[in-house]
């Protein structure tokens, strides 16, 4: 389902007497359906990097990656959006949402945009919700109001909502009650059941060894410092 | 599919100067440009050209006509053009004044558009006008005020809904949050990412605000001095900006 090949990054800062930093070399990766990978590796060795790659929000600067039959450093933008309509979720860190929407609506929106009836889509909004425990009384209400906690629940409701055939998953476990991390690790297991290939970082060692079939170590992509 | 929009090889000189030089790209059904760059980097002029406001002089604007495909808009006649900006095309002003008649009632502004197309039932109009009133969050009872007697931020969302109510396809928009404050801003574009998103209009957007762009383009174009320096996907050119002009944009936004 995520297939990445040989893939290899540098980011150059024009304006810092534009040098250029290597980050990532021959980078391979291959995720099947049902399968949860996670990355590993020190902070700053590229996990993230990566995710982002694979997610077409940073530009690749060699190499392929496809996910589901579309080679994400290569698409033009209206497929790669596409295919993160209809293939391809993630779930970041932080909340970004346009401001006056109300939580129940952000969470819905996936499904909305895949064109999912709308009583339905907020129907399981409202599911995902009840199940991270978000009170009811909230989800008319903007979630940029909310606490740092909160936000992240509604995060992940909202990227659990549509069944995406490919999942990327940025920490999410991290500041969750014992309560609701075990929640979000039923949900990843229901994707896996599901089908869908799972690309995780989990800095929680035994989130990590419940979900995850296996360990990828980015440190091993890290260009030799020349 | 074939795009709602292709353009090439676009350049405007004002005499020597320069306004634009060889844009070229292609817009697709449902998707929305944001064009960004600081004052005088040619994105006005280039919406200019692009909307059949300035003749520009050199290049080709095609677009994808629905009685017969794709047509030059640049050679096209005066009338054809007239007809066309009347009912497939919207253009949003950033001074709402210059997109609305200040001296008629805001339901005669959206009513005017409709007129121009042929509708001539007095109440048809009067139930259209009312409802785009409504939709831009414009209560019934200021139907027949005049926009002089309305604030900025209505002002603007009256010129969209005159702009929109004749469901246009292609709609350019210069700056539309310019000049208005942030919680007006915030209520605009929540607005339009539901037009664009319920209408499936293609739109372009200029602007010099990143904020924007982030929430209501999918892909963006960057430009600097008259020139095309980076596009790509909104969120890519953002968060890993490959020019050095970008990169310097993108990193001046205050955090707040």
């Amino acid at each position: 389902m995520i297939e990445i090949e040989n893939v290899s990054k540098t980011f150059t800062l024009h304006n810092q007497g534009s040098a250029v930093i290597p980050v990532m070399e021959r980078a391979n990766l291959s995720v099947q359906p049902g399968e949860c990978v996670a990355l590993i590796g020190a902070s700053g060795a590229g996990k993230s990097t990566l995710m982002r790659m694979i997610y077409g929000n940073y530009l690749a600067a060699s190499g392929r990656i496809v996910v589901g039959g579309v080679d994400v450093a290569q698409a033009a933008p209206r497929d790669i959006l596409a295919l993160r309509r209809q293939t391809l979720g993630y779930v970041s860190q932080f909340l970004r949402v346009v401001p006056r929407v109300p939580t129940l609506e952000v969470v819905a929106e996936p499904l909305l945009m895949v064109g999912e009836g709308r009583e339905a889509a907020l129907e399981r909004a409202g599911e995902l919700l009840t199940r991270l425990n978000i009170p009811e009384r909230l989800w008319g209400l903007s979630p940029t109001t909310f606490s740092g906690g909160e936000q992240q629940r509604v995060n992940i409701a909202r990227g659990f909502a549509y069944a995406y055939p490919a999942l990327l998953l940025d920490e999410p476990t991290a500041s969750l009650d014992a309560h609701n991390r075990e929640t979000v690790l039923s949900l990843v297991e229901e994707a896996k059941a599901n089908g869908a290939a799972i690309v995780g970082i989990f800095h929680d060692e035994a989130a990590r060894g419940r979900v995850c079939d296996r360990e990828v170590n980015v440190t091993a992509f890290t260009p030799e410092a020349a | 599919m074939t795009p709602l929009l292709q353009v090439s090889d676009i350049s405007k000189f004002y005499g020597v100067r320069l306004g634009c030089r060889d844009v070229s790209f292609d817009l697709f059904p449902g998707e929305v440009m944001g064009i960004v760059g600081e004052s005088g980097s040619g994105k006005s002029t280039l919406l200019g050209c692009l909307a059949g406001q300035l003749a520009p002089d050199t290049g080709e604007v095609l677009f994808d006509t629905r009685a017969e495909g794709p047509h030059d808009t640049l050679t096209m006649s005066e009338p054809e053009r007239r007809m066309l900006a009347r009912t497939d095309w919207a253009f949003v002003q950033q001074h709402a004044r210059e997109g609305l008649r200040m001296g008629v009632s805001a339901g005669g502004n959206v009513g005017e558009r409709l007129m121009a197309v042929g509708a001539r039932h007095y109440g048809d109009i009067r139930d259209q006008a009312l409802d785009w009133l409504g939709r831009v969050e414009i209560s019934e009872d200021r139907m027949d005020d005049k926009p002089t007697a309305f604030s900025g931020g209505m002002q603007q969302r009256l010129q969209i809904a005159r702009n929109l109510v004749t469901g246009p396809r292609l709609v350019f928009m210069d700056e539309p949050t310019g000049g208005l404050d942030v919680s007006v801003q915030a209520r605009l574009l929540d607005l339009l990412r539901g037009l664009v998103r319920e209408m499936g209009l293609s739109a372009i957007i200029v602007t010099h605000d990143l904020a924007v762009v982030r929430l209501l383009a999918d892909r963006l174009m960057v430009m600097k001095d008259g020139h095309v320096v980076e596009t790509g996907l909104t969120d890519q050119v953002l968060d890993d900006p490959q020019h050095g002009y970008t990169q310097l944009l993108v990193s001046s936004v205050l955090q707040v």
